[in-house]
């Protein structure tokens, strides 16, 4: 299949067509917006709109329980959470498990590329077909399935790690541990696979050049594969860490923010829907979004990565 | 390679399909498992039996779980439909056409991609509250969109940028009419692309949690995975585990079958859409 970008193709277009002046132009871009313009004005509608009421509610004390009650109160409510403890170690809880999954998960990630990519022959589609079966199962099936293994009536894990009674749910540590397992055996099958599509563009000659060379496996992962394949890698590095940050199923169905394993998600539902503080659980939104906005911008100052173009979009 | 080398990358496959279904066989097993057994640590069960999924298909957890099956099928297959649709045009216009704010589409697709769901959740609680879509499948169908949207648009661009738009022109040099040639020619090229993107937008949809606890609180329209974890036991001080393991067994049947059938199409459009290829 060709594998032209679109950038060639508009600029070959946009060549050809100026010298006939810009009607032609001009109805082009207007098919554009008709054809465009549905799905671009549905996807700003769906997520514009709660971002901008979100922004509102949370200048208001507002408990759905006490409607009448309700009253701005300006910034107050941002004041109350950057003040309390628990805001703060929902923030350390959420860091520490995306930094955790995300390392783990590329260096799983990467080792799970390098066998489907050296695997050859029949065992080739049942390995790629294996690693779907993580990515196609929903997360609530997967947090009960490790949930069960590690529970203390229902588990295996305790006979066989022999640890008799260790309830792991009932301390922060050994929770937050089962939680980041269930996250990586979800996701590291999204990972790989980016990864493995980066191993396909390393060009062979240069291994193989290198072999030549006399370079060992080692240096010439080092030196030539791994960086041939960094856009691959930061583009699943990027949207793993923005994955991770947003967890919510795995805390919810194993601990429910129990055992000190709260999350910043978890968190802003527990304020919303739990407990209907409207005007809190808004302002903890606002904030999460807020430090989403912070991992990508840092992301692109930092990794000067183009997102658009990473994705493909030449 | 040598054979030693071989057999290394072997063992590393054998061990990735462990990896990747040990965790599925559990809950398997759990639901095989009578009530007494459940505890009994073994990861098999002893004595296989049925009672569980006969608890939740025509027992006490049916009230629960086939209206929440009907709800997900229902809300995954409409959210993915329209998702698909839109972003077909969307997908079309981007590789095919030059307009300005092309590059202003995908990027707030990839915007949205990252956007944290929580923060949805919250005024979306409240208004649909207020409009009477709390509780309701539009009122599911809707933040759905947000989750099948981008991912929709991005995947299909890349598969139609791989098209050869050329050949359409050449088949009218032959003879044909615009449309004839757009159809005989572009539409079997593209439908792979769309199929593919279908089963993405509809896995991404049938894993959601957040807005199936937030947005619904009845059978009404709450799909399976809000109903798996408000099951309830046969009685107040009986652990529903049985009952939730048959019933995520059922809903993994046909994400998997998927998997299955279209690995190749499947693992085509993940990477398409994210890495350039």
């Amino acid at each position: 299949m060709q594998t032209r970008s679109a950038g060639d193709v508009s600029v070959s277009r946009s060549a050809a067509r100026k010298p006939r002046g810009s009607d032609k132009a001009r109805s082009e871009a207007r098919l554009g917006w008709y054809l465009a313009g549905p799905a671009f004005v549905i996807l700003i509608a769906v997520t514009g709109y709660p971002i901008l009421q979100a922004l509102y509610e949370s200048l208001f004390s507002f408990r759905l329980t006490a409607p009448g009650d309700r009253e701005f109160v300006g910034l107050k409510n941002y004041g109350v959470i950057l003040t309390d403890g628990l805001w703060w170690s929902a923030l350390v809880n959420t860091a520490l498990i995306t930094v955790v999954t995300v390392a783990v998960e590329l260096v799983i990630g990467f080792a799970l590329a390098m066998v489907m990519h050296k695997v050859l022959g029949w065992l080739r589609p049942i390995v790629r077909t294996a690693i779907l079966v993580p990515y196609a199962i929903i997360t609530v099936v997967s947090a009960y399935a490790w949930q069960y293994a590690f529970a203390l009536t229902t588990g295996f894990m305790n006979d066989l790690l022999g640890l008799g009674d260790f309830d792991w749910f009932a301390n922060k540590w050994s929770a937050l541990f089962v939680i980041c397992l269930s996250e990586i055996w979800k996701t590291t099958p999204f990972i790989s696979l980016l990864l493995l599509a980066g191993l396909a563009q390393v060009p062979a000659d240069m291994t193989e050049a290198a072999k030549v060379d006399g370079a060992t496996a080692w240096e010439r992962l080092w030196r030539v594969t791994l960086p041939n394949m960094k856009a691959s890698i930061m583009v699943a590095l990027l949207f793993r860490a923005l994955d991770a940050f947003r967890i919510f199923d795995n805390v919810y169905i194993m601990t429910n923010g129990a055992a000190g394993t709260e999350t910043v998600s978890s968190l802003a539902y527990n304020q919303t829907i739990s407990r209907l503080e409207i005007g809190l659980g808004s302002a903890v939104s606002v904030l999460l979004f807020v430090c989403v906005l912070v991992i990508c911008f840092v992301a692109i100052k930092v990794f000067k990565v183009d997102l658009a173009r990473a994705r493909g979009e030449g | 390679m040598s054979v030693k080398e071989r057999i290394g990358w072997y063992v590393g496959a054998l061990l990735i399909v462990l990896y990747a279904v040990v965790p599925v066989a559990y809950i398997v097993s759990m639901s095989f498992k009578s009530e007494a057994a459940l505890s009994d640590r073994q990861f098999f069960p002893s004595q296989v039996t049925w009672a569980n999924y006969d608890g939740i298909f025509r027992g006490n957890g049916s009230d629960l779980f086939l209206p929440a099956l009907r709800n997900s099928i229902i809300t995954c297959l409409a959210a993915t439909l329209i998702a698909v649709v839109l972003s077909m045009f969307a997908a079309y216009a981007i590789a095919r056409l030059n307009f300005p704010g092309k590059r202003l589409v995908l990027t707030s697709a990839l915007a949205v991609a990252v956007f944290p769901v929580i923060t949805m959740v919250t005024p979306l609680f409240n208004l649909w509250r207020r409009i009477g879509l709390y509780d309701t499948i539009p009122g599911l169908i809707i933040p759905y969109l947000a989750l099948t949207l981008p991912i929709s648009i991005w995947t299909m661009s890349a598969f139609f940028r791989g098209i050869p738009w050329d050949m359409e022109q050449a088949a009218q040099v032959d003879g044909a009419t615009s449309w004839q040639a757009f159809r005989k020619v572009i539409v079997p090229l593209a439908a792979p692309g769309v199929f593919t993107t279908a089963i993405i937008a509809f896995f991404i949809a049938w894993n959601d949690f957040v807005f199936g606890i937030s947005l619904t609180s009845t059978s009404a329209a709450q799909p399976v995975p809000a109903a798996l974890s408000s099951f309830t036991g046969s009685s107040y001080f009986v652990q529903p585990t049985g009952a939730i393991s048959a019933a995520a067994v059922i809903v993994t049947i046909p994400v998997v079958v998927l998997a299955l059938v279209f690995q190749r199409r499947i693992v085509a459009g993940l990477t398409n859409g994210a890495v350039k290829g």
